[in-house]
């Protein structure tokens, strides 16, 4: 169920990303595009009443694993996080050049690559 | 000492020292570039070519037994024959487009920042090919995409923000599918390792229909990097509007490391043998093949008609890659490399040649080798690698990568496959004939030769286009042979990761 919201989630982000034709709105759906994603991985490893997962002295490495969340995709969602951070800056700041030489931020409007 | 994490190490060093230099010496950064091109090309020489096959475990967290199941704890570095070529193949380029740029880069404001750009771009490059887990192959694709993304706007004209926009819109689209595809398979197998996911499926242990999502997922977005025909729509917009030395990297390395290499290690190693991509691949690379050169021939603009040539060549080296035999893969990775060494020569060519006719217009120019002869030849040369002229370096290529299909049994992809070869000929002396020999047009009569220091890495590049036509029996087995053989077994073609899950694994 959680998964297919994420993925709902997911088609969202692509419509806005693809099918938009403001800059902003495209900036909006990478946005939603990337929460989506993240939001998936965190699902991965999700296990309802985990525990943290953080191994104290003394405790049962077995135990351990079969109680806690999974950190990995933790992890790796913050690497991700990063990522799509640069991303988005990169994005915003190529959308305020576009809007300082061609004076609109309407994606339909900028058409002077042809061929 | 480990020569393999300097092949990282070093462009990243580089790029950040770039960074400091920016308010020292406005020709520093240039020449930390030189010095870190130089150095990947002596450790692409030393570690690279004639070094052992080998994986090394980050900090030490290598391999770990718990209750009885073997995994690899931590980050690993692969070294094999795939690597090795890519490797080669990047140090050789960007060596060559490093020397170029001095040139063509000397009016250029904000020099110092197109270094550190430029060498994030090879450290992610070089990064991606050694990755042994997918989380860090996706990272590496990551540096070197947003560099490139960077890269391509980095005239901030009007155009080249507009092209970069898009690259880095559909870029993006592909990066998600990356991940999600990372998700999926550590969601179906619980492992990350390249290594360790191909013990878990063929051990039975991972589902088929999640694992056959997790990998039309990956062809999505790595075909969206390499331009594979119905996700093309980027690359003849992005690769000619960067600067020229940026161009040839993007064409001639890019959509390699970030493609070919990528999707050669993922169904090739990751995930064992599934009868449907190869199918997928001979399709869409046919696509590529014939429509990349169809658009390629009514073009006028130079850069282009390059970058749709690069769509249809990149198409060769997927339905070489589709023939799933051992002498296909080594086919499509030989031409991957061949094309590597002509297209980035080509790019840089259409610099020099629009720094002397001052357009890139095929209709502004003519009769150019009165006036730039050395760039002539070098044009000549690259273009008579691309369109298979023996004894260049894509004649033979595209002959093997022919032969391979037919042997592979698709006499009718081997057919079109050649009419595309003949199509990228005509399309390429048509160039000849426009650009560079016919009438001097008037505006033109004062053309000037590009500075030796520009030329010279072209030819340079086309010298070794004509030295791997001539020598490359000799490097078959030992180079691509290898390459090839990190994916398919030589006698029977079929599939083969034992060597690779051996030196990850240490079974």
């Amino acid at each position: 169920m959680m998964y297919l919201l994420a993925l709902l989630l997911l088609f969202i982000g692509l419509y806005g990303l693809l099918v938009k034709r403001s800059l902003v709105k495209k900036i909006l759906g990478l946005l939603i595009v990337e929460h989506a994603v993240n939001l998936f991985l965190i699902l991965v490893g999700y296990r309802s009443d985990g525990l943290p997962p953080i191994l104290l002295p003394g405790e049962d490495a077995g135990e351990f694993v079969r109680a806690s969340v999974d950190p990995l995709p933790q992890a790796l969602v913050l690497t991700s996080i990063v990522i799509g951070l640069g991303l988005v800056m990169l994005m915003v700041a190529l959308s305020l050049r576009i809007h300082e030489r061609h004076g609109t931020l309407d994606c339909s409007k900028l058409n002077r690559l042809k061929g | 000492m480990d020569l393999v994490p300097l092949f990282v190490i070093v462009p990243l060093l580089a790029a950040f020292l770039c960074l400091l230099a920016k308010g020292v010496l406005p020709n520093l950064a240039t020449w930390i570039t030189l010095a870190a091109t130089a150095a990947l090309l002596a450790l692409a020489v030393l570690a690279g070519l004639p070094g052992e096959s080998h994986a090394l475990a980050v900090g030490g967290w290598g391999v770990r037994v718990e209750a009885g199941v073997r995994f690899v704890a931590g980050i690993v570095l692969v070294l094999d024959g795939l690597s090795r070529l890519f490797l080669v193949m990047v140090a050789l380029v960007s060596a060559a487009v490093a020397v170029y740029g001095v040139q063509y880069l000397a009016s250029f404001s904000g020099r110092p920042l197109f270094h550190v750009l430029f060498n994030l771009l090879i450290a992610g490059m070089n990064g991606a090919v050694l990755a042994g887990d997918l989380f860090n192959l996706f990272v590496f694709v990551e540096v070197a995409g947003i560099a490139s993304y960077a890269l391509v706007a980095f005239g901030t004209e009007a155009e080249e923000l507009e092209a970069a926009f898009k690259y880095l819109v559909l870029g993006s689209v592909a990066s998600t599918a990356i991940l999600l595809a990372v998700g999926v398979v550590y969601a179906a197998s619980g492992v990350l390792n390249m290594a360790d996911v191909h013990a878990r499926i063929a051990a039975g242990a991972v589902s088929r229909p999640l694992l056959g999502f997790a990998a039309a997922l990956f062809l999505t977005g790595f075909g969206l990097k390499a331009a594979l025909m119905p996700f093309h729509a980027w690359l003849p917009d992005a690769h000619p509007s960067a600067p020229a030395p940026i161009s040839a990297m993007l064409s001639g390395l890019l959509i390699k490391t970030l493609g070919v290499y990528a999707i050669v290690r993922i169904f090739g190693t990751v995930i064992p043998e599934d009868g449907r991509i190869p199918v997928v691949l001979l399709v869409l690379g046919s696509l590529s093949m014939v429509l990349g050169v169809l658009l390629a021939l009514g073009q006028d603009d130079l850069k282009r008609l390059l970058a749709y040539h690069s769509i249809s060549q990149m198409g060769f080296v997927f339905v070489a890659l589709g023939a799933n035999t051992w002498l296909g893969v080594a086919a499509g990775l030989f031409h991957a490399f061949n094309h590597a060494l002509f297209k980035s020569a080509l790019f840089l060519c259409s610099g020099a040649l629009e720094r002397i006719a001052g357009t890139r217009r095929l209709s502004g120019m003519g009769g150019l080798v009165q006036r730039a002869p050395a760039t002539s030849v070098a044009t000549i040369g690259a273009a008579l690698s691309i369109s298979g002229v023996p004894p260049f370096n894509g004649f033979w290529s595209k002959l093997l990568i022919i032969l391979a299909l037919i042997r592979a049994g698709h006499p009718g992809v081997a057919v079109i496959a050649a009419a595309v070869a003949v199509m990228a000929l005509i399309s390429f002396v048509k160039v000849q004939r426009k650009a560079l020999f016919g009438p001097l047009p008037g505006h033109l009569a004062a053309a000037r030769e590009v500075p030796a220091a520009m030329v010279a890495p072209i030819l340079v590049l086309v010298a070794l286009c004509l030295v791997t036509g001539l020598l490359w029996p000799w490097g078959v087995d030992s180079f691509i042979g290898s390459a090839a053989a990190a994916v398919k077994v030589a006698a029977d073609s079929s599939s083969s990761a034992a060597d690779y899950l051996h030196m990850v694994l240490g079974r």
